[in-house]
């Protein structure tokens, strides 16, 4: 298994503030991997470098290294675009365009420079295909992404990013919004995904993390605590504090 | 105790209600009625003359100028607005033009109508004609256009602009593609209150555009409006039942911009729904 991203000694600082503290994490390829850890541990603000959204608030420095495919992303030679199609993202609340469906998608491709209308088609059908999402909206391309359901618009925006094409795909809390009906049907679209996609996923479901993830890393106070597979994590704890907080003794 | 009050409350919502909708239905019918009966083919000649005293040419006046201030004030109140909710968001230069358009909005029409008189009319040498007038109606409507514009694009939820930026999309075409088209329901209805008030202003352009009654000929030609046409024909004294069929005009008017607009902004925004 190759190693997709990788960060050395990561800090993050808003302002004063030290939100996290030399995070060292290596993340495989085509596994997914499940942040987990009490609200305000850094997780979401870890998950966030990896695509550099943190460039967008004022105040927030990094230091430390990020690498994705062995290089360096914060490097002043990196292309942050470039970088972002590559890592795609996902967010709490469902957040589709207030456009059709089809231009939802059909916004990614375009903006990477795709016209071609025929071509745009074969990506919107198949981007939509593989969140899971095709049968249900196939005939109404058409009509307002604003009309679809909370999980309906979850899938959207995942279909949405997947649309140009990342290898790696950051979801920050993507069920945390919606229904169990509609958690379970994301949970089974992310383990097909794992075929074809790295997938780093923020979780406060402790039940998810175990049900779909092959890495779990636990974050306490923006220290990464613990790292390790999934299910070793959850059954053999190897820190005081990881089973302090999987045995739900705080958090 | 409680029904009883409530009951009082409830039934002095319902009277204040009840006054508002007679004092607009009365307004509306006694234009309606005392202007509709007024109308003649003659009012509507491509030519006045104080004989027909034709709103014809107001009528073109009131389009042109409308078309011509929002040309001038869209452009620069959505730029403005677009520069303070997405590049400077705070600062000393945001609360002086905040500040600014909050103050211009609360300015009553005539001083812009002084201030146009004095700036274009005289100072810049456009004189009475339909770009002066047009020029103090789009400083008189920018603010509006602006705040407006502004709220809209402050109510967009934070995470429009994210998945945009991260699908590696710029900052330009994030706004340009995602958040301007967002936020145009919201922009839309403050250009129809401009709209409104450019239709409903006459003081202001009395002293900018001017009273000659022929139509404008080109950007520099006086243009008298609807609004300016009613109050030159009740001011003179001499066609005063033309002047009641022109208010029933401008009534109609105002109705037909406002649902044009309001379909242009479902339209535009339907895709919201």
């Amino acid at each position: 298994m190759s190693e997709k991203m990788k960060t050395e000694n990561l800090h993050l600082f808003y302002g004063e503030k030290e939100a996290l503290k030399g995070i060292d994490i290596s993340i495989g390829e085509k596994q997914i991997v499940s942040l987990i850890g009490p609200s305000g541990c850094g997780k979401s603000t870890f998950l966030r470098c990896l695509n550099r959204m943190n460039d967008l608030i004022k105040d927030c420095r990094i230091e430390g290294k990020i690498y994705y495919n062995g290089l360096d992303i914060y490097s002043p030679s990196s292309d942050t675009a470039k970088l972002r199609k590559n890592v795609g993202m996902v967010f709490q609340k469902p957040n589709p365009f207030p456009f059709s469906i089809f231009e939802n998608i059909a916004y990614g491709p375009k903006t990477h420079g795709l016209r071609n209308k025929v071509k745009l088609q074969e990506t919107v059908e198949k981007a939509l295909s593989e969140a899971g999402l095709w049968d249900e909206v196939k005939d109404r391309l058409n009509s307002s992404a604003m009309g679809l359901s909370g999980g309906q618009m979850q899938r959207l925006c995942i279909a949405r990013a997947l649309a140009v094409e990342p290898d790696v795909l950051l979801l920050d809390e993507p069920t945390s919004a919606l229904d169990p009906i509609s958690t379970e049907k994301i949970e089974e679209l992310l383990l097909t995904l794992k075929d074809r996609y790295t997938i780093v996923i923020v979780t406060h479901n402790m039940q998810q993390a175990l049900r779909i993830s092959d890495m779990t890393a636990f974050f306490l106070l923006g220290e990464m605590v613990e790292y390790g597979e999934t299910t070793k994590m959850f059954y053999s704890p190897q820190d005081k504090r990881t089973e302090d907080y999987i045995t739900g003794r705080f958090g | 105790m409680k029904n009883w009050k409530s009951k009082i409350i409830g039934g002095g919502l319902r009277v204040s209600a009840f006054v508002v909708l007679l004092i607009l239905a009365s307004i509306i019918l006694y234009v309606l009625v005392l202007g509709i009966p007024q109308l003649k083919p003659t009012l509507f000649q491509w030519k006045y003359n104080s004989e027909n005293v034709s709103m014809m040419p107001a009528i073109i006046n009131t389009l042109l100028m409308i078309a011509l201030s929002l040309t001038i004030a869209i452009p620069l109140g959505i730029g403005a607005a677009i520069f303070l909710t997405q590049y400077k968001k705070e600062g000393a230069v945001v609360k002086v033009i905040r500040m600014t358009s909050e103050t211009l909005s609360g300015i009553p029409s005539i001083v812009y109508g002084l201030f146009g008189n004095i700036f274009f009319s005289t100072y810049c040498g456009l004189g009475y004609s339909l770009v002066s007038g047009a020029l103090t109606m789009a400083i008189m409507i920018l603010p509006l256009i602006m705040r407006t514009s502004e709220e809209a694009f402050l109510a967009l939820s934070k995470g429009l602009e994210e998945s945009s930026l991260a699908l590696g999309a710029g900052k330009l075409r994030t706004i340009s593609k995602v958040l301007l088209p967002s936020a145009m329901p919201g922009i839309i209805s403050g250009i129809i209150l401009g709209m409104g008030r450019v239709l409903g202003e006459s003081a202001a352009l009395i002293y900018t555009a001017g009273t000659a009654t022929g139509m404008a000929e080109s950007l520099l030609s006086p243009a008298r409006t609807l609004s300016v046409h009613m109050y030159a024909l009740t001011s003179e004294g001499l066609h005063m039942e033309e002047a009641r069929a022109v208010a029933a005009v401008l009534m109609v008017l105002v109705l037909i911009v406002n649902f044009i607009s309001n379909r242009l902004g479902k339209m535009v925004g339907g895709k919201n729904e």
